[in-house]
């Protein structure tokens, strides 16, 4: 026998499903946007997209071509801001998860580095511009640029990897520390390995927050045009200045005239599918371990 | 035999480790701690950097700082009346951060509230995804975005004559700080102790009667925070803003007006800006307040956060 339903709870019932549909279309909002971008770019790009569009170099005043230094300055300054800054990133996300006890200074360490991310691209670009190329005299550089973008990036790599700490069980460390091993000792020989895949999640995404990062380097050591040999390897010196693809975007777009259509929206796709890529392969990563776990 | 004269028990040898590691041992910790350090040294050192290039015009006497916060005309290159006015560029800033928030707030809120209390587990974990993706995509291809696609959209549908404006720059930074809003809202909501839900329905309630009698009100400080860091978001934005809102510095009539923002002009001006030139300075001194408005609100936001989580 069921309950009759009285007209009370009809009217909740129908609420509920209102809402659900409202809050449901608010989710697929988000989706559509990314589909519909991605799509419409690929489609205009398609006559331009390419393995030669990416190694060629760009020609007739950059109205044709393809975008190989922009892409080789990309991988540099990428490259040497993960040197920089991944390090840094891990031991700091050992010290407030293994080390930091509960006090103010350690607040103070917590509150920098939600600050360091929250602080606007464009001020990372004033200091890069003030402390590495200036006051440290390095000049518009690949150093200065890859510098700057490696303290942008810093809270990143800060983040995941302490999440990354966290998810090891204390018990795992109590183990370790009662057969007499010191702390140091238990982080690298039981913390570490079993975060490992976790903090390598963290240094893809900085990865990708570094490579379509645009204002940080266009300031401190990008430029509009460097003359590179098609499909170079190591074309710049690390004091030379380079291309980078975020700001060969914006060039295109903006700087340039008479390009021809599909140019700008092929470097759009090309920049926007390597950040893509490289986000789906931390997503893959995450997913991976979690099968894995063994606790 | 006297305690006194009784020989001393045999040592154990403690086994000990080579100095050598010991040493290692020390110097790793010291690394470590540095390292932690390291994140107050560059906060301070990106306020001393950025200070350091603005001063000089802080204390020249031809230089007055009420101008610069209050006064709306920017002529920064003007041979005869050169004026460092950042009313304008302030209040562009606050027109596209508002539009944006008027549209994202909603959203983000609205699907937070979908993923952590109505789809089913494996809707959640691909919306998820998607999320991420979305948070992922460069400053400067949603500039691209709202430059090329938006921008004639916007002229077709309303027939406005330019599609650079505080629409375009509005939606464009509702799309980028969206994802920052869904996914603290969603921890926020995830807070609220589950006996806070069962007790709901052990009343009798749907689900939507919990979430707007129970869950907002519970999860209160730490939505008021995930749109805090929404606003952080906008408000800072660079490339994107650069590119789609148009360059008119000047007070909005609405939304169909080009602006300019604070982050936006400085990026545009700083390359042709001498450096040690007082418009060179002044850039600096933007970016010192831009600073210290993205500091404000993103200690105010872990403040709101913490409060919760004292209680």
């Amino acid at each position: 026998m069921r309950f009759a339903r009285t007209l009370h709870v009809a009217r909740k019932e129908r609420a509920e499903a209102a809402a659900k549909a409202v809050f449901a279309f608010m989710a697929a909002a988000m989706i559509v946007p990314l589909v519909l971008i991605v799509g419409y770019l690929v489609y205009v790009a398609w006559p331009s997209l390419g393995w030669e569009f990416i190694v060629d170099i760009p020609r007739r005043g950059m109205t044709d071509g393809g975008i190989w230094p922009a892409f080789v300055g990309t991988l540099y300054l990428v490259g040497i801001s993960l040197l920089v800054s991944a390090p840094i990133g891990i031991l700091a996300a050992v010290y407030l998860n293994e080390y930091a006890k509960d006090n103010w200074f350690n607040r103070m360490v917590h509150l920098a580095v939600i600050n360091l991310a929250g602080v606007p691209s464009i001020v990372h670009a004033l200091f890069g511009l003030g402390a590495f190329v200036y006051a440290a005299r390095l000049g518009y550089s690949i150093l200065s640029a890859s510098l700057t973008l490696a303290i942008m990036t810093l809270p990143v790599i800060i983040a995941s990897t302490r999440e990354a700490l966290a998810s090891v069980p204390m018990a795992f460390r109590e183990a370790c520390w009662n057969v007499g091993a010191t702390r140091w000792q238990t982080i690298r020989a039981v913390v570490l390995p079993n975060s490992i895949s976790g903090i390598l999640t963290g240094v893809i995404l900085q990865v990708s927050r570094a490579a379509g990062e645009t204002a940080p380097v266009m300031f401190t050591g990008a430029v509009f045009f460097k003359a590179v040999e098609r499909g170079e390897l190591f074309p710049y010196g690390l004091h030379e200045q380079c291309m980078a693809l975020s700001m060969h975007l914006y060039t295109l777009a903006t700087q340039v005239p008479n390009v021809k259509e599909s140019l700008p929206y092929a470097t759009a796709v090309v920049l926007l599918g390597s950040v893509l890529l490289v986000n789906a392969a931390a997503i893959a990563l995450r997913v991976y371990i979690r099968g894995r776990k063994k606790w | 035999m006297s305690p006194e004269n009784a020989p001393d028990p045999p040592r154990a040898r403690r086994p000990q480790r080579p100095r050598w590691a010991i040493l290692g041992e020390r110097a790793i910790e010291a690394l470590i701690r540095l390292s932690g350090v390291s994140a107050i040294l560059f906060v301070a050192a990106i306020f001393f950097f950025v200070l350091r290039e603005a001063a000089p015009v802080l204390f020249r006497e031809d230089f007055s700082l009420a101008q610069f916060l209050f006064s709306t005309e920017w002529y920064p290159t003007s041979a005869s009346n050169v004026r460092y006015g950042t009313l304008a560029l302030t209040v562009g800033t606050l027109s596209v951060t508002a539009l944006a928030m008027a549209l994202a707030v909603p959203f983000g809120l609205g699907a937070a509230i979908y993923l952590s209390e109505f789809c089913a587990p494996r809707v959640r974990e691909t919306l998820k995804v998607v999320i991420e993706l979305l948070s992922a995509i460069p400053s400067v291809v949603w500039g691209f975005v709202g430059l090329t696609v938006m921008s004639r959209l916007i002229v077709n549908l309303t027939g406005a004559p330019v599609g650079v404006n505080v629409l375009n720059g509005g939606i464009i930074l509702a799309l980028m700080s969206v994802p920052v809003i869904v996914s603290i809202g969603e921890d926020a909501l995830k807070a609220v102790p589950d006996s806070y839900r069962e007790a709901g329905v052990a009343l009798g309630a749907t689900r939507w009667q919990i979430v707007y009698r129970v869950l907002l009100p519970a999860a209160r400080n730490g939505l008021l925070a995930a749109v805090l860091l929404g606003v952080g978001r906008a408000a800072g934005e660079t490339m994107a803003v650069l590119m789609a809102t148009g360059h008119a510095v000047h007070i909005p009539g609405g939304v169909l007006d080009s602006v300019r923002t604070l982050t936006a002009n400085i990026a545009a001006e700083l390359g042709e800006a001498p450096a040690g030139s007082d418009h060179y300075r002044v850039l600096f001194l933007t970016g010192t307040l831009l600073f210290l408005i993205t500091f404000a609100v993103n200690i105010t936001a872990d403040f709101v956060v913490r409060g919760i989580r004292r209680k």
